[in-house]
């Protein structure tokens, strides 16, 4: 037997998946070692997902599961079924962004832009749970998102102004530090 | 992009069904729940299961049950664990720990029992498996020499669990199944100090469960030594659990400590330092010399043993202030880069 | 704010042009492209730290299933590298690997994986060389340097300069502090992981998509090592998530991916994992460093000498650019009537070094403004009053003949000063808790191209027609720092519309005109400089055909909110839009260029290249720390930076990119090490990356990060773009520095090393209790063997900037030094 054979006999072929992403019932066929991170970008092309490490040490890849904070590079995609996936593609609806996006893009929470979805999305979790939150209360909940740009601050202003906003119902008053 | 290597994939429904295909594949099957520590484990070839068995669908392994103490299914997630109050008020020092493992993201998928288990870690292994290669490997996986001390003939990765050490200090007991059967062991029991065969857990078991104890009279408490303020797994942590009388004498304590050997720690000669004591400075003092005994750090995780040797007392001065009733709210912010909760 | 009132784009906090892009998932980095019938590269890295190949087998995973190409060393005959100097690199290793993690082979295959597996066939015969580990063992004879141009040992370049007679100065002042410090390697840890896709044009063409910051060099490389022309190759950068200085090498998987696809005729991609961005490094160099510094008793510099010693990595990068300024901005900040420095390369086996954010220059930041806390301390003068009383004049030239223009960094000083309530914090503090101080200098762009041109650094090309739509196009290359942002901006301010009427086509070989790239904080300045041009242009062309229309005189006409208008009665006007129609109907076809060069070098001296710059930021910060004495572990209580920026073009951005710059600093500070590991040497000779993974190489979280208090100093600089300097890298500069010296305030040790880990902080304050010197840090700089300055005199003592070791020249200078010692 050569090399080859060895290591590809007896080996599982391609599974079928049905998954729930931003809403959508989405039917597709997948290599079975792939993580969730994986099929989003590579079969879905859903790239707004990002990687940073797909080791669970970066918080770049965080979706929503079950409105859930994840890593989706630590979630094998056949364990996805079932459940409500959430991804920055979803998160504007109707085409109107998400007051967190809103206050990320006046108050300079996304610089090259790469941790963003994942910084978003755990900033989603965070206010769709505790619509208030102060300053430590966001540090902890954004703690396992790594940004190299912005040096996390305007990060934390903007969700205290789209905390702000969602709770005034208004435009945001402005998220500066003191 | 990182990649698992192909497996075959289980998802059995009941625990029956799950401890019958452990029993039918044998070592080449591993248990997966939350994969927080396996999965990045098969993506650096440290560990290459054929088969993975997801403990995901067996609802009663997430269960909470009151009796006289508490019984905690090992698969509930650790946030789900966090929201539950009574652990936090009877038994804080496994809230604290679980509050302080890595990140929000992890705590959200990892579970209790997968914490306990936690594969021991160390600088020399936890790496990819072309960097493994270029140290030709090492004892604890696929290679001769233990690369932290090259003269040991057992390996020395680190017990890394942050609920573990909390667990022991609480007393807890767990409940592992397997095809043949059950048992309970003494969590303190439970591990090896052995990096390679570090828990008694045999390949065709399920941790099922954590029997604690009812906690009436104890205090607890959990200190993290750890660079950042997420993230990071200890380089040190100090479980402290003690029952006073109501003169503030000491009837009972455990000590703990984590991430110093490859299994957690029991200080047993300080806790019997500690009982008929009041918990003053000299005593603090005291214990935290004698408990220090127990720990032999090297160098195979962050920062430099003695340093890390040198702030052991100290970290035990902190949990026995604490439990001593001690305010320690800016202290474990600053030197523990704790958050506030 | 100075003027920014009669702006109506500049100086506006606005929303980025690409935030909303960014902020819904949309923006397309180099891993996001799908492209039909695409295939996948993984390289095949080698596990030994030196050694000869010997023999390379690829057959079996040549024929495993899915492989469709296996490239080795033998593929790529040619060299590159960045620096004309240093064309020390292949794609592919073919005779010898450097370091582990050098890459040998190449396997395209149907999906990543597939790739991997046939990676594990390939059968490598090496003959191991002796491992280089440290800079010691590089600085000793060898038969077998890793280089074949090494000036001899593993000596990748040794420099030497003296601008005056230093030792005559140190001899004049009253006190000379000798110090030496050392500075630990980082890396740049950009989230995004290196990506690139090359795709062949049925034609023959090759286009590659990359992750880069440079597509200008990218190209210059491809086409050497492919041996195409390079009108036939198109290099698309992607936006970059995340550079910092970590993408500006042209790298073996772009050109490997390139060549792959002109074989197959397929679309190749590949995406580096963590541990293999670890290895393109071209990080922050380690650097042990020596300040002699001569003092007058009332605090005045009389003259300092600087030797540095940089841990260079395997290849030659950018290290012959960062020896150059580990040394040739010092003289920047304050006054220095002789400065003269020794700066030496080696090569070791490890990932190569080069430009991280600052490039070079906080080594030397780092030691000079610890020493400058020390004298402060001997002289019992406040740091701060101190560093007054010597700053540096703006419009002056420095002893080593760089031209500064604007100089804010007095008023940086006095403003962190005020708002960090200095005065009442340092040494007034309880013990535990301290303040620090420390000012640096960093230049808006280099003033030199990294290979010999005549040429534009950057070209601004706008096209207009009858739609209203402008769409600018350069080469510059969005980094996350907002040069799309610039681009449009300064568009938009100049032609009276609003930024969401302009389209950007930004880092396009094809398409763009050549900017040099997303490196030594240049865009803002140079094609910034270059927009203006290109947009004042366009404006002329309409406002002439409008002019005509309207019958009344061009300097009549203004551009504002979208209208062109006669200044004296706005309502006799057109839309821009009209506007534009009309110039079309009037000039045809529409479009304008601007290009952009910078101002050369003062002085004529060999290397008078490096330093000089349009115009150089200034910053000052202040930290908080409290420093726990039963552990050492430091906590940064508050940061209070002022940076001298020229103009805030967009102050969210400016604030980010100093915020940013504070993180990163305090990064570098305490924890981030980019270093390797020697095993036992009598059972092994490897040299492993010690931490290459985003757990183990620690950066900042949100927990560890403190509060930054932003002043922004604003004094139009006349070589920036409506004023404006550089605020990406200078901001970092002080911060290590700053924590140093806030360490020393508060619990009187010196840490005069990086990273300042608990461990030595605990160390030094075992030395204080047990009376010896409370310092951590290198006891004496190594024995190098330097070659004879280039000797140039100082303006102020006659020099003209022109180097002489003649010995008439020589004892001119000596009788010039004699005439002043003899005047004072």
């Amino acid at each position: 037997m050569t090399e080859a054979n060895k290591i590809t006999r007896n080996r599982p072929g391609n599974v079928h998946l049905s998954l729930n992403v931003n809403g959508e019932n989405l039917q597709v066929s997948v290599a079975p070692y792939k993580t969730l991170l994986e099929v989003l970008r590579e079969d879905l092309v859903l790239t707004g997902t990002k990687h940073g490490c797909e080791l669970g040490e970066c918080g770049t890849c965080t979706v929503l599961v079950n409105g859930q904070a994840v890593l989706s590079c630590l979630l094998l995609a056949l364990e996805c079924e079932d459940v409500e996936i959430e991804t920055i593609e979803g998160m504007a609806k109707d085409r109107k962004l998400h007051p967190l996006q809103q206050a990320f893009a006046e108050h300079g929470g996304s610089q090259c832009g790469y941790c963003t979805g994942g910084m978003l999305m755990s900033a989603k979790a965070l206010l769709d749970s505790q619509p208030q939150p102060d300053g430590a209360q966001i540090r902890e909940a954004l703690s396992g998102n790594l940004c190299r740009c912005t040096g996390y601050q305007q990060i934390i202003d903007s969700v205290k102004a789209a905390a702000a906003t969602m709770r005034d119902g208004a435009t945001s008053p402005g998220g500066d530090t003191p | 992009m990182m990649r698992l290597p192909y497996f075959r994939f289980h998802a059995p429904e009941t625990l029956e069904e799950a401890t019958r295909i452990l029993a039918g594949e044998g070592p080449d099957a591993m248990i997966l729940a939350g994969g927080t520590d396996l999965l990045p484990n098969m993506k650096r070839g440290q560990q290459t299961p054929k088969h993975l068995v997801a403990l995901r669908h067996i609802r009663p392994l997430r269960d909470i049950r009151n009796g006289a103490g508490l019984t905690i299914g090992a698969g509930l997630s650790l946030t789900a664990l966090l929201g539950h109050q009574p652990i936090q008020q009877n038994y804080t020092a496994l809230w604290q720990a679980a509050k302080l493992v890595a990140t929000p993201q992890l705590r959200n998928m990892a579970t209790l029992g997968g914490n306990i288990c936690l594969d021991t870690r160390c600088n020399f292994y936890n790496q990819g498996e072309e960097w493994r290669k270029a140290i030709n490997y090492c004892l604890k996986k696929d290679g001769e020499i233990c690369w932290v001390a090259t003269s040991s003939k057992t390996c020395l990765a680190v017990s890394s669990t942050d609920t573990a050490p909390a667990l022991i200090a609480l007393g807890a007991k767990i409940r592992l199944v397997s095809a043949q059967g059950e048992r309970v062991v003494d969590l303190k029991d439970f591990h090896n100090n052995d990096g390679v065969n570090y828990m008694g857990r045999r390949a065709d078991e399920i941790l099922t469960e954590v029997i604690l104890k009812p906690a009436s009279g104890w205090k607890s408490t959990y200190w993290k030594l750890r660079r950042r303020g997420s993230f990071d797994f200890p380089i040190l942590s100090v479980a402290a659990a003690v029952k006073l009388s109501d003169g503030g004498t000491v009837e009972d304590a455990c000590i703990v400590l984590g991430a110093v050997a490859s299994k957690p720690m029991v200080s047993t000669k300080a806790a019997e330092f500690l009982i008929g004591k009041t918990i003053d400075d000299p005593v603090i003092e005291e214990a935290g010399r004698i408990a220090t005994r127990v720990a032999r750090p090297v160098d195979n995780t962050d920062l430099a043993p003695p340093w890390r040797k040198k702030v052991i007392p100290v970290f035990i001065s902190y949990a026995l202030r604490e439990l001593r009733g001690d305010d320690v709210t800016a202290l474990r912010q600053r030197v523990a880069h704790q958050a506030r909760n | 704010m100075t003027g920014a009132n009669r702006f109506s784009v500049i100086g506006k906090r606005r929303v980025r042009v690409d935030a909303l892009s960014k902020i819904t998932g949309q923006t397309q980095f180099a891993d996001d492209i799908v492209l039909p019938r695409m295939l996948f590269c993984k390289l095949l890295r080698s596990s030994l730290p030196h050694a000869e190949i010997e023999s390379v087998d690829v057959s079996a995973a040549r024929d495993y299933p899915g492989v469709y190409l296996v490239l080795t060393g033998q593929d790529f005959p040619v060299e590159y590298g960045i620096l004309p100097v240093s064309q020390d690199e292949r794609p592919l290793c073919r005779d010898k690997v450097l370091f582990v993690g050098d890459p040998v082979a190449a396997v395209i295959a149907r999906d990543e994986q597939t790739a991997g597996e046939a990676l594990g066939l390939i059968d490598i015969r090496y003959r191991p060389l002796p491992t280089i580990a440290t800079v010691r063992e590089a600085l000793l004879p060898t038969d077998t340097p890793l280089q074949e141009y090494a000036e001899e040992a593993n000596i990748h370049r040794r420099l030497a300069y003296s601008f005056g007679d230093v030792e005559a100065a140190l001899k004049e002042a009253d006190y000379v502090f000798d110090d030496t410090f050392f500075y630990e390697g980082s890396t740049h840890l950009a989230l995004e992981q290196h990506a690139a896709v090359g795709v062949a044009d049925p034609d023959g063409r090759v286009t590659l998509w990359s992750s880069t910051q440079c597509p200008h060099y990218v190209h210059r490389a491809m086409a050497k090592t492919l041996e195409m022309p390079a009108a036939h190759i198109r290099v698309i950068a992607c936006p970059n998530g995340g550079g910092f200085g970590g993408k500006t090498d042209p790298f073996n998987h772009e050109i490997v991916v390139a060549k792959a696809s002109l074989m197959l005729g397929r679309p190749v991609k590949i995406c580096l994992t963590r541990e293999e961005v670890f290895y393109c490094h071209r990080g922050r160099h380690p650097v042990t460093m020596r300040l002699r510094t001569g003092v007058t008793r009332d605090g005045k510099l009389t003259g300092m000498h600087l030797q540095t010693l940089l841990d260079g990595g395997a290849y030659g990068s950018y290290g012959v650019a960062s020896t150059f300024y580990t040394a040739v901005l010092q003289p920047l900040t304050y006054h220095l009537p002789r400065y003269s420095y020794q700066a030496c390369r080696v090569f070791t086996n490890k990932p190569p070094c080069g430009p991280k954010r600052g490039h070079g220059t906080p080594q030397p930041r780092f030691g000079q403004e610890i020493q400058l806390d020390k004298i402060a301390e001997k002289l019992q003068l406040d740091p701060a009053e101190f560093r007054l009383g010597i700053v540096e004049k703006p419009n002056t030239l420095t002893a080593n003949y760089l031209k500064i223009g604007t100089n804010g960094l007095k008023q940086c000083i006095e403003r962190v000063v005020t708002r960090s309530d200095w005065k009442n914090k340092h040494r007034k503090l309880p013990t535990g808790q301290g303040v620090g101080l420390a000012c640096s200098a960093y230049m808006t762009g280099a003033g030199t191209a990294i290979y010999w041109n005549k040429m534009p650094h950057s070209g601004v090309q706008i096209k207009l027609d009858r739609s209203g739509l402008i769409t600018v196009y350069c080469g510059a290359t969005e980094a996350g720092q907002g040069s799309d942002d610039v681009l449009v901006g300064l568009v938009a301010e100049v032609l009276g519309i609003e930024p969401i009427d302009i389209k950007c086509v930004t880092g396009d070989t094809d398409l763009t005109p050549v900017d040099l790239g997303s490196y030594s904080s240049r865009v803002t300045l140079m094609m910034g400089n270059a927009a203006i041009q290109a947009a004042g242009r366009a404006r002329d062309l309409i406002a002439g055909a409008v002019a005509e229309r309207l019958e009344i005189p061009v300097d009549h006409l203004g551009f504002a909110e979208g209208r062109v208008f006669d200044v004296g009665d706005p309502s006799t006007g057109m839309t821009f839009c009209e506007a534009v129609i009309c110039a079309e109907e009037k000039h045809g076809t529409l479009v304008s260029t601007g290009s952009y060069a910078p101002p050369k070098a003062v002085a004529k001296f060999p290397g008078a290249g490096v330093g000089p710059s349009p115009t150089y930021s200034f910053s000052a910060a202040v930290v908080e720390v409290e420093v726990d004495t039963e552990t050492g572990i430091i906590e940064i209580s508050c940061v209070t930076i002022a940076h001298d920026i020229g103009r805030a073009l967009n102050p969210v951005l400016a604030e980010g990119q100093i915020i940013g710059s504070v993180y990163m600093g305090i990064g570098e500070a305490l924890m981030e090490e980019h270093t390797t590991r020697r095993l036992a040497p009598r059972l092994s000779d490897a040299l492993v990356h010690r931490n290459p993974s985003m757990l183990d190489y620690k950066s900042l979280t949100m927990h560890d990060m403190p509060q930054v208090h932003v002043e922004i100093i604003e004094n139009p600089d006349p070589n920036g773009p409506f004023g404006a300097k550089e605020a990406g890298q200078g901001p970092l500069l002080p911060i290590m520095p700053a924590i140093a010296n806030a360490v020393y305030d508060a619990v009187g040790v010196r840490i005069d090393e990086l990273p300042i880990t608990p461990e030595k902080v605990l160390k030094a304050l075992n030395l204080k209790a047990s009376g010896r010197e409370p310092r951590i840090g290198p006891k004496r700089f190594p024995e190098i063997d330097w070659p004879e300055s280039v000797f140039v005199l100082p303006p102020w003592e006659g020099g003209d900037g022109t180097a002489s070791n003649k010995p008439e020249r020589k004892r001119a200078a000596k009788m010039h030094n004699m005439d002043k010692v003899a005047t004072s």
